[in-house]
């Protein structure tokens, strides 16, 4: 498992890139996460992104779009403004948790 | 697993930077509600991953853009040899399948195992794909003979194309027919 260093703290990734411990992530790493990616925060970005976050607590995996959409009440459209072009995993990578899984 | 260990920062690469010009184009000529999803699904994932993609509905696939019947999708074991139940290899003898009864049975049964995924009936997947930006077609030759117009069609079906228009919209799309 990847070791890397993000705000000069060591982080455990996948060979993507993508956070494999959930503890390891707070908000300030989701900030430079998403600098990463060329994304700048925005509150409806937070919002998404602590849904995410508390799903995944929950239900132990991350949350499709579909899911965000139906839960979080952000509609899909809005999503891929948010996060473009693949909101699913851009949401993910931000939030620290692993790619969704499901299909849809 | 063999411990790697890397300084420098590694970002998951998006490939979003560079436009592509990677299409997809999928006809859907079926109307069983278990032929209806494969396009779906596909589609939405394409959508998902910045990939402009088009859907054809044709033939029986028409029924899954048509109001009246989208919602009411048809699952039949009659003729299909490989359906069993969900669970361990109990199969239906193709003798009882078309028995009254089996078809509404099977069709709530599929329609439950979807749901269960958290997978939208077919009106709310179509609304999820068209908000990810998918476009939606329905064959000219299609609404001709079932005598259907876009006042009979789903609302986020762009229009009523033919085929030289489908082909010329997709040009250079990876193409689908289901």
């Amino acid at each position: 498992m990847p070791v890397t260093t993000i705000n000069s703290r060591d982080i455990h990734v996948d060979d993507e890139g993508f956070l494999t411990e959930y503890d390891e992530w707070d908000e300030e790493l989701g900030k430079v996460l998403a600098t990463n990616i060329g994304i700048d925060l925005t509150d409806e970005h937070w919002a998404v992104i602590r849904f995410l976050r508390d799903d995944y607590k929950t239900q132990g995996e991350t949350a499709t779009i579909r899911r965000v959409t139906t839960l979080s009440g952000v509609p899909t459209k809005q999503l891929f403004v948010l996060f473009p072009k693949k909101p699913a995993k851009k949401m993910a990578y931000v939030a620290g948790l692993p790619k969704p899984h499901g299909c849809v | 697993m063999t411990d790697t260990t890397t300084r420098t920062s590694v970002v998951p690469n998006f490939d979003d930077d560079t436009e592509t010009d990677r299409k997809l184009a999928i006809i859907c000529s079926k109307g069983n509600l278990d032929m209806a999803y494969p396009g779906l699904i596909l589609a939405n994932a394409a959508l998902g991953e910045g990939i402009e993609t088009h859907l054809f509905f044709t033939f029986w696939g028409f029924d899954m853009i048509t109001k009246s019947r989208m919602n009411d999708l048809k699952f039949s074991p009659v003729g299909n040899t490989a359906m069993h139940m969900p669970m361990g290899d109990v199969r239906v003898p193709q003798a009882l399948a078309p028995i009254p009864g089996m078809q509404p049975m099977a069709t709530k049964m599929m329609k439950k195992q979807i749901a269960d995924l958290g997978v939208p009936e077919v009106p709310d997947f179509l609304e999820q794909i068209v908000a990810s930006g998918g476009h939606l077609w329905a064959c000219r030759m299609s609404a001709d003979m079932m005598k259907l117009d876009e006042s009979d069609l789903y609302d986020g079906v762009e229009a009523i194309i033919n085929a030289s228009d489908f082909i010329e919209k997709t040009n250079g799309a990876q193409l689908l027919f289901i």
